[in-house]
């Protein structure tokens, strides 16, 4: 592995009406982003738990990145302003985790915007690439299989 | 129980499998997920085809599945097809899962080992998730028969007039005081060379007097609640300060008017109109305006001469605007374009030299009814000119301004070449950076003029100018041009220069969009809900789109789009209730605490508090879906129906499976 170089996996998630049609219309038109990004479709950007971002850093995700519609153009008239609210504070739980902040990146895009998805997708690989390997999976496994950690989950 | 689930991987010919490697996807899938519950993976040529569908529902009979996951395009395009095939299958079609391999990875992919590998990763994420779907049945919603057309064009008129002819109800809204639109405007269409008011009136006529029809005109959308079946739309009716009730349209109160405006909108600029008016003669309703911001008595407290000589008294200086509520099925939005502003391109003299006219000017030049009662003649008012200049694309398939084709104005260009020719039989020179002539009977049109004599040079015209160089050229307007079929810089002098300005979206489009929950492409045009196949639907269901709020397109289009949202509406109508996606959260009262944390959430007013139980609940009839409530819970006592936690959960455990793989390999 370390004589090639790192792959980050990044989890995206999309809200229906304009990220993951943003998504459909890079598709269609053919434009080329890093294949690391795998995305989740919600309905809303606004459905985003911040469980599940901290489900992807958990599970061995290397980035997560959050995308809606632009503010004002929400199809539940302002649920995206409350993925912002999220968004804010997921990012100070993150530091409080030792996770680079970085890792969690937030990009408005409408459903006509295919072509600023696929280059903020690939910056954002660039980013993460750069920042290295979670690996909060494996750490967080040795955290909790510590004869301290089982006597209290036990 | 554990599921029993049938994975189906598409080659959609070569999309997908020339850039995924499908066997070893399907291959890999009955192996690795087998203890997940898959028991059954394909890969086939057309998932989508009868023959694809088939083949799941044979396998949900012989290997009794419960579960199934389709990897091929968007859900956009084909999740009605696969929960269809499982539905005939005998599968509750809530239990399939589209998981989108050709629009996320092979047609954005070039790596074929890392493309098959992300195609993996993403069957594995719908394979965890789908375990988790649940069978649900759609949500039946009554659909309200009356529908609201917005926009009194030709194309608002064409789909009003259709929902009305098959007995249903319309209500017309229109922003000017009359109907008609741009067409109202025009003196004749092309390539037939029909008036364009003789063709509009009647219908325009037929649309005013329809007893389906609820005109209102000088009228505004303000609000839009509601969803598809059961919108309640805020409508202001501006002020007229006419009795409509009383008034005969006799239009002694505009002749006797004293105060004249410059008419900016059905006149483009080109002529005056009384304080108080009908915009044309043939408007519908018959009824006049007054413009109170032009109007004498609101401006200085005096004068009210419409009133003293109206002879039915119908003249009502106290009238407010008042605001009405309607309750509509469905919505058709045919607000169409805005002409591009010709000032922006300052190197063509438009506002600074006197004989340059935009192509709208010209319309009302060349109209018997506009200012000059038909005769094309120069500023002055009385001469004819010799020669006229017809730039094309003036702010169209340009980078700098926009960057589409208008697609009207080449046509447009060549008929005022022709009336030029008719009228004057002055010499026409046409400047185009390519001919498109794509319509019926318009190339043949085009062949006339080339007959006719008209001069076509091809070439972006970079400035118009008064500056003369030779004699010849003074007290003209030069055009500079480089002609690039003989490769060479002219200037050519000409007496009245025409604009072809370009359409554009309407300057309040987005906000206009934003009230009825549909967006704009980049461009500033509504987005359908398929450029190919559903071009007047669009991603909000029960609202529209026809014309040129689609994009630039000339009278049969969008005649033809007005009908084609009409047949749409009139679909719906006619089967009197919609399926809508059983998309809903609804609250555990045995988990809730009572925090009301949702309740300020819901943009929709969908969360109630029961005091006395001291629980939330939420409302079906007017949740959306959206899923920030269950989000926000901080009790999990909310879940939402297709987007539950533990289907999204699975799903990130899903994606992250074969990495985790790699990763524990690498670490082992």
């Amino acid at each position: 592995m370390n004589d090639k170089t790192f792959e980050p996996t990044i989890i995206g998630f999309t809200c229906n009406w304009c990220s993951y049609r943003a998504a459909d219309t890079a598709g269609t038109a053919r434009v080329k982003y890093a294949p690391n990004v795998r995305l989740i479709r919600l309905m809303c950007s606004g459905r985003l738990d911040p469980t599940f971002v901290f489900k992807a850093f958990a599970g061995g995700a290397d980035g997560v990145m959050v995308t809606g519609c632009h503010p004002g153009d929400c199809h539940y008239v302002e649920q995206n302003y409350k993925a912002l609210r999220r968004f804010i504070l997921m990012k100070r739980v993150l530091v409080q985790m030792g996770i680079d902040p970085a890792r969690l990146k937030l990009q408005w895009a409408s459903a006509a915007e295919g072509v600023q998805l696929a280059a903020e997708i690939n910056k954002f690989v660039e980013e993460v690439r750069a920042l290295g390997p979670l690996h909060w999976n494996l750490d967080y496994q040795e955290a909790v299989s510590t004869p301290a950690m089982e006597e209290v989950t036990a | 129980m554990t599921e029993k689930i049938g994975v189906y991987v598409c080659h959609c010919g070569t999309n997908i499998a020339g850039t995924v490697d499908v066997e070893a996807v399907s291959k890999w899938a009955g192996e690795k997920l087998a203890h997940q519950g898959v028991v059954v993976s394909r890969d086939y040529k057309f998932m989508c085809s009868s023959l694809g569908q088939e083949l799941i529902q044979k396998d949900i009979k012989e290997f009794g599945l419960t579960r199934v996951v389709v990897g091929a395009c968007s859900p956009h395009l084909h999740e009605a097809t696969f929960r269809n095939a499982c539905k005939e299958g005998g599968l509750n079609p809530y239990l399939c899962e589209m998981v989108s391999v050709r629009e996320q990875v092979s047609w954005v992919h070039t790596d074929k080992e890392a493309a098959t590998e992300k195609a993996k990763a993403l069957i594995a994420g719908g394979v965890a998730r789908v375990v988790h779907n649940e069978a649900l049945e759609p949500l039946r919603v009554p659909i309200h028969a009356d529908t609201l057309v917005v926009g009194g064009g030709i194309a608002g008129i064409q789909a009003a007039l259709e929902i009305a002819d098959a007995g249903f109800h319309v209500y017309l809204v229109e922003r000017e005081p009359s109907i008609g639109g741009h067409m109202a405007q025009f003196d004749k269409t092309f390539p037939t060379l029909d008036c364009s008011a003789c063709i509009l009136t009647p219908k325009m006529v037929q649309a005013g007097s329809h007893p389906n029809i609820t005109l209102l005109t000088w009228s505004e959308v303000t609000k839009v609640d509601g969803y598809v079946g059961n919108f309640v739309v805020s409508i202001n009716k501006k002020a007229r300060y006419i009795k409509t009730e009383d008034c005969t349209g006799c239009g002694i109160c505009w002749e006797k008017c004293p105060w004249k405006v410059t008419d900016e909108v059905f006149e483009a600029g080109m002529a005056k109109r009384k304080a108080v008016y009908v915009p044309f003669p043939q408007a519908v309703p018959k009824y006049p305006v007054i413009d109170a911001v032009n109007c004498a008595y609101f401006l200085k407290g005096t004068c009210k001469a419409c009133e003293k000589f109206c002879p039915t008294n119908a003249i009502d200086f106290e009238q407010k605007d008042e605001t009405i509520t309607v309750q509509v099925g469905n919505i058709i939005l045919a607000t169409g374009y805005d002409l591009f502003d010709a000032k922006r391109i300052p190197q063509y003299g438009y506002g600074r030299l006197e004989n340059v006219y935009t192509n709208l000017e010209f319309e009302r030049l060349c109209n018997a009814a506009g200012p000059t009662g038909g005769s094309i003649v120069l500023h002055d008012g009385k001469t004819a000119p010799k020669t006229v200049g017809i730039v094309h694309c003036v702010g169209s398939r340009d980078q700098n301004y926009n960057a589409y084709c208008s697609a009207i104005c080449c046509m447009q260009s060549l008929k005022f070449a022709h009336l030029v020719h008719e009228r004057t039989g002055a010499e026409v020179y046409n400047f185009y950076i390519d001919m498109r002539t794509p319509g019926k009977g318009y190339e043949e049109f085009y062949q006339r003029l080339l007959e006719e004599g008209t001069h076509f040079v091809r070439g972006k015209v970079a400035e118009v100018t008064d500056f003369a160089r030779t004699p010849e050229e003074e007290g003209k307007l030069i055009i500079q041009v480089e002609d690039t079929l003989i490769g060479k810089q002219r200037r050519i002098p000409v007496d009245m220069v025409v604009l072809s300005a370009g359409l554009q979206p309407r300057h309040d489009a987005k906000e206009v969009g934003k009230m009825f929950g549909i967006a704009c492409s980049s461009d500033g045009w509504y987005i359908e809900r398929h450029p190919k196949l559903d071009p007047v639907a669009t991603m909000t269901e029960g609202v529209f789109i026809a014309g040129c709020v689609q994009g630039p397109k000339d009278i049969p289009a969008s005649v033809a789009q007005g009908a084609g949202a009409a047949a749409r509406v009139l679909g719906k109508i006619q089967q009197k209730e919609i399926a809508l996606e059983p998309v809903r959260a609804s609250i555990n009262e045995a988990q809730c605490s009572g925090c009301r944390i949702c309740n300020g959430l819901c943009p929709f007013s969908a969360i109630l508090f029961h005091e006395d139980k001291m629980v939330s609940e939420i409302n079906p009839a007017l949740c959306q879906g959206c899923g920030t409530c269950v989000a926000a819970c901080p009790a999990g006592a909310i879940s939402g129906t297709c987007f539950s936690n533990e289907q999204i959960l699975s799903q990130i455990e899903g994606l992250l499976l074969l990495n985790l793989d790699v990763k524990e390999a690498a670490a082992a």
